[in-house]
């Protein structure tokens, strides 16, 4: 009896944290969904999502590109500008937890565009930058 | 199975004490906080500044010391709310400038590391607590667990406070 209460909680435990879970590809579909809906047809491009990773755009001084903190190798290691603080590679190749949770990935997006684009990313952006990632760096 | 349990209830004890001896109160560990707050930097404790700091640190979290840390509303009011119930008090943990370096407490701490050490490269600013401290889990940090970085020598002076 005991046993299968564990069960249950742990399957419920399990339904609850995959809610959010996600995979990388999925998250392309969801923003390319998203996109379509004012660009009809729209497609997600790895090289489109690659010149937004390393474009300077000038915003910021400390992080005028993705490439600051991040290099420009996605399977590397980055370092925050600020802290020092050591960045998990980009790529789901080399780092299996990139892209799996759609409120990581969000708010991300969030933070990093807004400092270093100086605006929030559109959804094409966004499918188009993981597009990249999955795709880039090999 | 029963004495495995006494010895791991007594282990905690003597640590509970050891912390209390040394003049710190033990923090309650928060997930939420944890994992958003160490993701850029250390997850700085919550007894280092006042509630009134906290809620300003809290409520700016777009222009976050020159960085845009914002969250989702949700997750920004638990962390508010643990920060402000496990808060300091008392001047020497309040800051205008709201950064804990500021504090006088923080620099009465660190008032034997001289200027040119905190520029070491390994060490680049006095916020990245880390660089000394290496074990920055479960506060009050132990002296025990500083290892100045290559160059840098430190002698504790027994002043755990």
């Amino acid at each position: 009896m005991k046993a299968r209460k564990l069960c249950l909680t742990l399957l419920l435990l399990g339904a609850a944290s995959s809610a959010l879970a996600a995979t990388p590809q999925e998250l392309v579909d969801k923003y390319t969904a998203e996109a379509a809906t004012s660009a009809p047809g729209f497609r997600p491009s790895a090289e489109r999502g690659q010149a937004l990773f390393t474009k300077e755009w000038g915003v910021s001084a400390a992080m005028p590109a993705c490439t600051a903190c991040h290099t420009k190798d996605i399977r590397a290691s980055g370092k925050h500008v600020k802290t020092g603080k050591v960045i998990e590679p980009l790529s789901p190749a080399v780092n299996a937890e990139r892209f799996t949770s759609e409120k990581n990935v969000a708010k991300w997006f969030k933070r990093n565009c807004t400092e270093v684009v100086g605006r929030e990313c559109t959804a094409a952006e966004k499918a188009d930058f993981i597009q990249f990632v999955m795709q880039g760096g090999k | 199975m029963k004495r495995v349990a006494i010895a791991l209830a007594m282990l905690l004890g003597m640590q509970l004490a050891h912390a209390e001896e040394r003049g710190g109160k033990r923090i309650p560990p928060d997930a939420t906080w944890e994992k958003e707050c160490s993701s850029c930097h250390v997850a700085y404790p919550p007894n280092l500044l006042t509630a009134d700091d906290w809620k300003k640190v809290m409520g700016s979290l777009d222009k976050h010391f020159g960085s845009n840390a914002e969250l989702e509303a949700k997750d920004r009011k638990s962390i508010e709310d643990y920060l402000v119930r496990n808060a300091g008090s008392g001047t020497r943990h309040s800051s205008s400038t709201l950064r804990i370096t500021d504090t006088s407490w923080f620099k009465r701490e660190h008032r034997d590391i001289s200027p040119k050490e905190w520029v070491h490269p390994e060490v680049k600013s006095p916020s990245n607590c880390n660089a000394c401290h290496k074990i920055v889990t479960g506060y009050p940090w132990s002296e025990h667990d500083i290892h100045m970085p290559r160059g840098i020598r430190w002698e504790g002076d027994g002043d755990d406070d």
